[in-house]
């Protein structure tokens, strides 16, 4: 029974990465209508500028938290100033090759100079330990990441289901021009919508570097997966990527204790289920 | 009936209240040249129609001075200052206002949202309970999804959100397409009643008969261009023209 807990929990902290990184998927493909396929390369760059922060500049975890994703967010927000945005209005496979590209250069930079091998982020202090709950052994950190990850899902689903900058992200995904028309600068709204998707992205990173290492292929891994979440919960749809996230966490985690062979295929095989029963998604909007 | 304007022809309108002047202005869908040399005034206070024949260029026309169409040349000047290139959402934030033809409600949004979606871009709005009090339908479906109203709520919907945010000069892209008898009786008092306030209103409209309750002036679009115009007071002179004009 242990051992189900255990995957259960393990199941529960992929899915705050996968959550997090489908959620900045969903946003930035709602509002830009571009597949992002460097968000795997920004995930990885977050957690390197949480190491880089901690080793160069002797700034702590809880910092990092804030800092590594506003400066990949304006990392993010540059590439779509120079880049993303000529896409406007093109074909969807331009703006996946471009970001292909940019997640390959990214990745092979980050190889070029740390190897493929991790470096190590040590868990903050605040956070070591564990927890007994009776039925199962807790890390502090594990539950953390969890917590925090619903906790930011939430409040970006508020953010764009029930703010008036919310109101402005959503209309100007239905129709950019008559937005404008309005006196909304959109092009500026969709820079920083994307910066928020890569923040959300480098966010996950900093989570992530205690627990997996800091690695330049770590996103690369985990990407794949993460966009056979946003396929199953739908392109574009907030809540349905956050709970997808969520639940295939859960459905790994059960399907490596009930049976550990398929529990890297489990997402796909639910992938091409949803894909023939419903192509748009369970919550998603056509493209 | 609205008061009248004088007679200016499309060259030599009126300078005092000159709130609007469009001269050789010239727009493009990608390769498709539609206007070829639009010229028209609109003074401060007045309501003028664009009247012409589907796919005369009166809509592009509306767009080209909003600037959201691919490719205009030309001069547009609002309030002596010229807009040919300005983007925008900062033509809208000088006070212009546009009202689409396919209403532009968002279907993502509820009708509260939708109706406060326009950012405020000066001070003189009509408040909240003054454009309930002209659509009072809106107050009652505020929780509605936008694209769940009828096509005559909508198009209040549209004409309220715009109201709002202190644009001064209203561009309604034929605001009566489609809509029941009743429905565009109340759009009239509606314009009626924005004018007797001080809204300065450019107009698009194929039913000339409803344009005719509402309007001081009019100009005629054919193939991209102003091809005729005149006030309301000459309407019944110029019925046979008119006729002709619009093909009715």
């Amino acid at each position: 029974m242990q051992a189900l807990y255990a995957q259960l929990l393990v199941g529960l902290i992929n899915g705050s990465f996968y959550a997090l990184l489908s959620l900045g998927l969903a946003v930035i493909f709602g509002m830009l209508n571009i597949i992002n396929f460097a968000h795997g390369a920004l995930y990885m760059m977050g957690a390197f500028v949480a190491y880089f922060l901690l080793n160069l500049g002797g700034i702590n975890y809880w910092w990092a938290l804030l800092l590594a994703p506003i400066i990949v967010g304006i990392f993010g927000m540059i590439l779509e100033r120079t880049m993303l945005q000529w896409l406007t209005g093109l074909d969807h496979l331009y703006g996946l090759l471009l970001t292909f590209g940019i997640a390959l250069i990214v990745q092979g930079v980050f190889q070029n100079y740390f190897g493929s091998s991790g470096l190590p982020y040590a868990i903050p202090d605040q956070l070591k330990g564990g927890m007994n709950l009776g039925f199962m052994f807790l890390p502090v950190y594990r539950g953390w990441v969890v917590i925090f990850s619903l906790v930011v899902c939430i409040a970006t689903w508020f953010l764009i289901e029930k703010t008036r900058l919310g109101a402005y992200l959503r209309a100007a995904t239905e129709n950019p021009t008559l937005v404008r028309a309005f006196g909304v600068n959109v092009p500026r709204m969709i820079t920083l919508t994307y910066g928020l998707g890569v923040g959300l992205a480098a966010l996950a990173g900093v989570l992530s570097a205690p627990i997996n290492q800091v690695r330049p292929l770590m996103g690369a891994d985990l990407i794949i997966v993460v966009f056979a979440v946003v396929v199953i919960g739908g392109m574009g749809s907030i809540m349905g990527s956050i709970i997808t996230g969520f639940a295939l966490g859960v459905i790994e985690g059960l399907t490596k204790y009930f049976y550990p062979e398929a529990s890297n295929t489990v997402v796909f095989v639910l992938m091409v289920l949803v894909l023939l029963v419903k192509p748009t998604g369970l919550t998603g909007r056509a493209a | 009936m609205a008061e009248t304007a004088s007679a200016e022809a499309p060259a030599k309108a009126a300078s005092g209240g000159n709130l609007l002047q469009v001269r050789n202005l010239e727009a493009w869908y990608g390769e498709s040249h539609i206007l070829h040399g639009i010229n028209f005034d609109v003074n401060a206070g007045e309501v003028v129609t664009l009247l012409g024949r589907n796919g005369a260029g009166k809509t592009t026309t509306l767009k080209s001075i909003m600037g959201i169409i691919g490719k205009r040349t030309g001069s547009v000047k609002f309030n002596n200052q010229d807009i040919i290139r300005t983007t925008s959402d900062k033509i809208a934030r000088m006070g212009i206002a546009f009202c689409p033809e396919e209403r532009g409600i968002f279907a993502s949004l509820d009708v509260r949202e939708n109706l406060l979606l326009p950012p405020v871009v000066r001070p003189g709005g009509l408040p909240l309970e003054q454009i309930f009090d002209l659509f009072p339908n809106l107050k009652e479906r505020l929780n509605s999804q936008g694209t769940k109203l009828s096509g005559g709520e909508q198009q209040m919907l549209a004409i309220a959100r715009i109201l709002r945010t202190g644009a001064n000069f209203l561009m309604l892209d034929e605001p009566t397409e489609g809509l029941a008898p009743v429905i565009i009786q109340q759009i009239g008092h509606t314009i009626a009643r924005l004018k007797k306030e001080g809204f300065t209103i450019l107009l698009v409209e194929q039913n000339f008969r409803f344009a005719s309750t509402v309007a001081d002036r009019y100009y005629v679009v054919e193939h991209g261009k102003i091809i005729d115009g005149f006030a309301n007071a000459e309407l019944a002179a110029n019925m046979d023209k008119l006729h002709t004009y619009l093909g009715v």
